[in-house]
C-alpha cells in the first residue's frame, strides 16, 4: 500500500483486503452479506422450482385421475411406472410441496435474501453483527435444502404425512411408505434448517439494534428493516418450540417412547404404547405454526411497503401506524394457534376464545390494507414490475384476508375445515402475496443484488401471467372447498357428489401449468439480466434509502468512505419545496424543516 | 428551544443510531437472544409435560417415593440427593458470578480459580445425575402391570411391599439391597399364597384394590423391573418418558456448558483475554451457565417438587 492518506475508517476497511480473496472466500464460504443474500435466493430458487414442478404433477393426477401421463413417468419413475401417479407418491408431493414452499422458499428464500442484503444496507452498517454466524446460518440452510432433496431419492419415497407432518403417521416409521427414512430425513432436515433460522435470526436482531447508523433512530427505519425485524424475533421464540415438537417425534420414532402415541393397533399389531397425544404436537406444531404465516408474509409487506411508497412517489401513508400493526401482527400471532385446530375436539369456549383473538388480527391487517391503498392514493404512480407485484400483493393480502375472517370463526371454520376453500384462503394470503412480495423485491433490487437492471418488458408479461394464473388456480377452489371437496385426496372420482366439480379441476390445473409456463420468462429475465443486463444506475428508482448511496458494484464494508449520517425518516418524497420529488435520508433538515414536525 | 434540543439530542443517544442501546456488545446481545429461544424449547417440554401429567394426575408416580436414594446412607431420603445435586448446580452459579466478576477487574489468578470450580461443579452435577438415572432404571421395589396399567404391590394397609419381600418374605433383608430379577409366574404364586398381598395404583391417591379384585388382575399382569423409554415400574411410562428426556435434554445442556467453560478457561489460561483487554467471552458464557442453572430450577420444582 502506499503513503495514502486514509482516514480511520477506509484503513479499517482496507485491512479486509489483506487476505486476497480466493473463489472459496468470495463466492462459496463468503462472510459479506450481500453474496449471502445471493445465496439465499438462488437456493430459495431452486427450491422453489422444485416445489412449483411438484404441484404441477399433482395437478395432472387431480385435473385427470389415474390417466397415464409421460411427464409423471419421467419424473416419478417407479411411482408412476405406467405414467399414472401411485398414491403415495401423491401424498409425498403434496408433503413436500408445502415444506419447501414454506420453510425454503417463503421463510428462507424471502427473508434469507432480503434481511441479508437490506438490513446492513439500509440501517448504514458494513455488514452483520456477525459475518461468520451469518455464513453458517446461509451453510445450514444449505444442508437442510440437501437432506431435503436427498429424501426424495430414498427407496420409499419423501415423507408423506402432510407438511404438518401430525402423529401418528409420522411418529410409526410402518405407518406407511413415507413414513420411514423419508420422514427421519425430513426430521434432520429441518432440525437443520431450525439451527439456521435461529443463527440468522438472533444476528438480523442484533444487527438492527446496534450496527445503526448515525441518526437512524428506530423511528427512521424503513419499513422493510421493521418487518425483518420483528420476522427475526418470531422467529427466534417460535421456531424453538417446533424443535420440541420435533425432539419429542423424533425420540418416538426411534426409542419408542409415547409423547404422541396411545391405543394403537397397526397392521394387525397392537402397540404398547399408551398415554400419549396427537393433539399435543399439534399444539406445539402451531404454536410455531401460526407466526410462522406472519415470519413469511411480514417481509413480504416490509418489501411491499418500500415499493409502493417510492413507486407512488408519496410518503408511506401512517408510518406509525405500520409499525404499531406489525408489532400487533406479530403478538397476536402467538394467541392464536388453536384456530388450526377447531376440530380437534376442543372445547367450545376456548374455541370462542381463539376466534376472538384471531379476528383481533383483522384489525392491524385492515391498518395495512387501507394504509397501501391511501398511499396509492393519487399518487404518480410507476408501474415498474415491483411496483405492480407490490399491487398484486395489496389485492391478494385483501381477497385472501377475507377469507381468512370466515375460517378465523370456529363456527365457520368447522364446516369447511380441511377442504380446498382452506387451500384457497392460505394459498392466496399467504403464499401469493408473500410470493408476490419476494418477486416485487427481486426485481426492485435487482440492481443492488446483481449490479444490473432487470428487463421491464419481460417483467410486465411475468407479472401478468403469474397474477391472472394464480387467481386462476385459487379462486375456483373456494367453490370446490364450500361444496365439501376434501383436500389431501388423491382423487376425487370415488366420490359421485363430487362428479361435478371435475370440470373446476381441470381449469385449476390448466392455470397451473400456464403459472409454471409463465416463470419461464421470469427465470430468463433473471439469469439473462444477472450476466447481461444494462448496468444499473446509482439510483434507479429515485429511492430515499441508504442502500442506493453505495456504489453500484459490491464492496467489501458497502461503502468506500465514511457511513453516512441519517438525518430524516425514509419517506420524503414530492415533498413541497424540495428540488426533487425525493430527498434521501442523507440530506440534512433544512431550517424551515427543523422548525416544523418532522420524522 | 435550546433545552428542548438537548434532551431531544440525548434521546437520540440511546436509540439514534450509532450506538448501542442497551449499552451491551452484539455478541452479548445474541447471547441473550439464544437464551430466549432457548427457553422457549425448554417451556415447549414443559408444558407437554404438564399437560400430560394433568391428564394422569391420579395415577401419576409421587417423586418423594421415587427419587430416595442418596450414596452410603441407608434408608429412604425422599429428594435428599437431589436437592444437594440442585444446591452444588446453583453454587457453580455463584463461583460463575465471582469469575465473571474478577474479569471485570482483570485479575486473571482469580478468573481462573472460580471458573475452574464452576466447572468442577458442573462436573459433580452431571455425575450425579448419572448416578440418579443408573438408580432410576434400575429401579427398587418392582411392580406389577396389566395392558399397560402398572400396579404397586402392597399389604391391606395399603404398604408397599417390594418383589423381593413378596416373593422371599416381608422379613427378608432390607428391599433394594438385591437386584433379583424375578419371573412372571415366581411373583403371581407368591401374591396367590399370600392372603395379605393387594394391589395398589400408582399416585398420591393411590387406590388399594381389594383382595378379590387384586387376583383377577394379578393373574393376567407381568413383571415391571426398573425402569426404560417403554415401561416404568413407578408408574406410567410417561413419567419415565419425560423424566429421561427433560433431564436429559437439560443434561447435555450443562455438558455442552462445561465443555464451553473448559474452552474459556483454556483461554484464560493462555491470556487470551489479557491480551484482547476484557473478559468478555467469560461474561457470555457466564449468562449461558446461569441460564442453565435456571431452567434447572424449574425442571426441580416441576418434575421434584410440585
Amino acid at each position: 500500500m502506499a503513503n495514502d492518506v486514509l482516514t480511520p475508517e477506509v484503513a479499517h476497511h482496507t485491512e479486509h483486503h489483506h487476505h486476497k480473496e480466493t473463489f472459496w472466500t468470495k463466492y462459496v464460504f463468503s462472510m459479506d452479506h450481500k453474496m449471502i443474500a445471493r445465496q439465499f435466493l438462488i437456493t430459495g430458487i431452486v427450491m422453489g422450482t422444485i416445489g412449483m414442478l411438484m404441484s404441477i404433477l399433482f395437478r395432472l393426477q387431480l385435473a385427470w385421475p389415474e390417466q397415464p401421463f409421460p411427464i409423471l413417468k419421467f419424473f416419478l419413475g417407479k411411482w408412476a411406472s405406467e405414467g399414472v401417479m401411485d398414491p403415495s407418491m401423491y401424498l409425498a408431493l403434496v408433503t413436500i410441496h408445502g415444506t419447501i414452499m414454506v420453510f425454503f422458499v417463503l421463510t428462507a428464500g424471502l427473508s434469507g435474501t432480503f434481511s441479508n442484503l437490506l438490513i446492513p444496507l439500509q440501517i448504514g452498517a458494513r455488514d452483520m453483527a456477525s459475518g461468520f454466524l451469518n455464513m453458517l446460518s446461509y451453510w445450514f440452510f444449505f444442508a437442510s435444502s440437501l437432506v431435503m432433496v436427498i429424501s426424495l431419492f430414498v427407496p420409499d419415497g419423501p415423507a408423506a404425512a402432510g407438511w404438518t407432518v401430525y402423529p401418528p403417521l409420522s411418529a410409526l416409521p410402518q405407518a406407511m411408505p413415507g413414513s420411514g427414512t423419508g420422514m427421519t430425513l425430513w426430521l434432520v432436515s429441518m432440525t437443520l434448517f431450525i439451527v439456521s433460522s435461529l443463527l440468522g435470526g438472533i444476528n438480523y436482531i442484533v444487527t438492527v439494534l446496534n450496527m445503526r447508523t448515525k441518526g437512524m433512530s428506530m423511528t427512521r427505519l424503513p419499513l422493510t428493516i421493521w418487518a425483518f425485524f420483528v420476522t427475526a424475533i418470531l422467529g427466534v421464540l417460535s421456531f424453538p418450540v417446533l424443535l420440541s415438537a420435533a425432539l419429542l417425534l423424533l425420540f418416538d420414532r426411534s426409542l419408542g417412547t409415547s409423547f404422541y402415541l396411545s391405543d394403537i393397533m397397526i397392521q394387525g399389531e397392537v402397540l404398547s404404547n399408551t398415554g400419549g397425544s396427537p393433539i399435543l404436537y399439534e399444539h406445539l406444531f402451531w404454536f410455531l405454526g401460526h407466526p410462522e404465516v406472519y415470519i413469511i408474509l411480514l417481509p413480504a409487506l416490509g418489501i411491499t411497503s418500500e415499493v409502493i411508497s417510492t413507486m407512488s412517489r408519496k410518503p408511506i401513508f401512517g408510518y406509525r401506524a405500520m409499525v404499531g400493526s406489525i408489532l400487533a401482527i406479530a403478538f397476536l400471532s402467538f394467541i392464536v394457534w388453536g384456530h388450526h385446530m377447531f376440530v380437534t375436539g376442543m372445547n367450545p369456549f376456548l374455541g370462542s376464545v381463539f376466534t376472538f383473538t384471531t379476528l383481533l388480527i383483522a384489525i392491524p391487517s385492515a391498518v395495512k390494507a387501507f394504509n397501501y391503498l391511501t398511499t396509492l392514493w393519487k399518487g404518480n404512480l410507476q408501474f415498474s414490475p415491483a411496483m405492480l407485484f407490490s399491487i398484486g400483493l395489496v389485492s391478494t393480502f385483501i381477497t385472501g384476508g377475507l377469507t381468512g375472517i370466515i375460517l378465523g370463526n370456529s363456527a365457520l371454520d368447522i364446516n369447511v375445515h380441511d377442504t380446498y376453500f382452506v387451500v384457497a384462503h392460505f394459498h392466496i394470503v399467504m403464499g401469493l402475496s408473500a410470493i408476490f412480495g419476494m418477486f416485487a423485491g427481486i426485481y426492485h433490487w435487482f440492481p443492488k443484488l446483481f449490479t444490473r437492471m432487470m428487463n421491464r418488458k419481460l417483467g410486465y408479461w411475468h407479472f401478468w401471467l403469474t397474477f391472472i394464473s394464480a387467481y386462476g388456480v385459487f379462486f375456483p377452489m373456494h367453490f370446490l372447498g364450500m361444496s365439501g371437496l376434501p383436500r389431501r385426496y388423491y382423487t376425487n372420482t370415488a366420490f359421485p357428489m363430487f362428479d361435478n366439480l371435475a370440470d373446476i379441476n381441470v381449469v385449476i390445473s390448466v392455470f397451473a401449468i400456464a403459472g409454471g409456463i409463465a416463470q419461464l420468462i421470469f427465470f430468463y429475465n433473471f439469469i439473462y439480466s444477472a450476466f447481461r443486463g444494462p448496468k444499473a444506475p446509482q439510483n434507479p428508482w429515485k429511492s430515499n434509502t441508504l442502500e442506493w448511496t453505495t456504489p453500484v458494484e459490491h464492496i467489501h464494508g458497502n461503502w468506500p468512505g465514511e457511513i453516512p449520517t441519517v438525518h430524516r425518516w425514509a419517506y420524503d418524497y414530492s415533498k413541497p419545496g424540495a428540488p426533487e420529488d425525493f430527498v434521501p435520508q442523507t440530506v440534512p433538515l433544512s431550517d424551515e424543516e427543523k422548525n416544523t414536525f418532522h420524522n | 428551544m435550546a433545552t428542548q434540543t438537548i434532551t431531544s439530542e440525548q434521546n437520540k443517544n440511546v436509540w439514534g443510531g450509532g450506538n448501542e442501546p442497551f449499552g451491551a456488545s452484539y455478541g452479548k446481545l445474541m447471547m441473550w437472544f439464544f437464551l430466549l429461544s432457548d427457553a422457549l424449547t425448554f417451556s415447549g417440554f414443559l408444558t407437554a409435560y404438564g399437560l400430560i401429567r394433568f391428564r394422569f394426575s391420579d395415577v401419576w408416580p409421587v417423586p418423594e417415593s421415587v427419587f430416595t436414594h442418596f450414596p452410603g446412607l441407608e434408608g429412604d431420603h425422599p429428594l435428599l440427593y437431589v436437592a444437594l445435586m440442585t444446591f452444588i448446580l446453583i453454587m457453580s452459579s455463584v463461583t460463575m458470578v465471582l469469575a465473571v466478576n474478577a474479569g471485570h477487574h482483570m485479575k486473571k489468578d482469580k478468573v481462573t480459580l472460580w471458573l475452574l470450580l464452576t466447572i468442577v461443579g458442573g462436573f459433580i452435577f452431571l455425575g450425579s445425575q448419572a448416578w440418579e438415572w443408573y438408580h432410576f432404571i434400575k429401579g427398587e421395589h418392582g411392580s406389577v402391570k396389566v395392558e399397560n396399567h402398572v400396579y404397586y404391590i402392597a399389604d391391606e394397609n395399603g404398604h408397599r411391599v417390594s418383589l423381593a419381600q413378596l416373593v422371599h418374605g416381608i422379613e427378608h433383608a432390607h428391599h433394594g439391597d438385591h437386584h433379583e430379577k424375578f419371573t412372571d409366574s415366581q411373583v403371581i404364586s407368591a401374591f396367590l399364597a399370600n392372603k395379605d398381598m393387594r394391589l395398589k395404583d400408582p399416585g398420591k391417591v393411590g387406590k388399594t384394590y381389594s383382595r378379590s379384585e387384586s387376583e383377577s388382575l394379578i393373574k393376567k399382569s407381568s413383571v415391571v423391573q426398573g425402569a426404560n423409554l417403554k415401561e416404568n415400574e413407578y408408574g406410567h411410562t410417561l413419567f419415565a418418558n419425560f423424566f429421561f428426556f427433560i433431564t436429559g435434554f437439560h443434561g447435555f445442556h450443562v455438558f455442552s456448558g462445561v465443555v464451553i467453560n473448559i474452552v474459556i478457561f483454556a483461554n484464560v489460561l493462555l491470556g487470551t483475554y489479557e491480551r484482547r483487554g476484557h473478559y468478555e467471552m467469560v461474561e457470555k458464557v457466564g449468562l449461558y451457565w446461569h441460564f442453565v442453572d435456571l431452567v434447572w430450577v424449574f425442571v426441580f420444582t416441576f418434575f421434584y417438587l410440585v
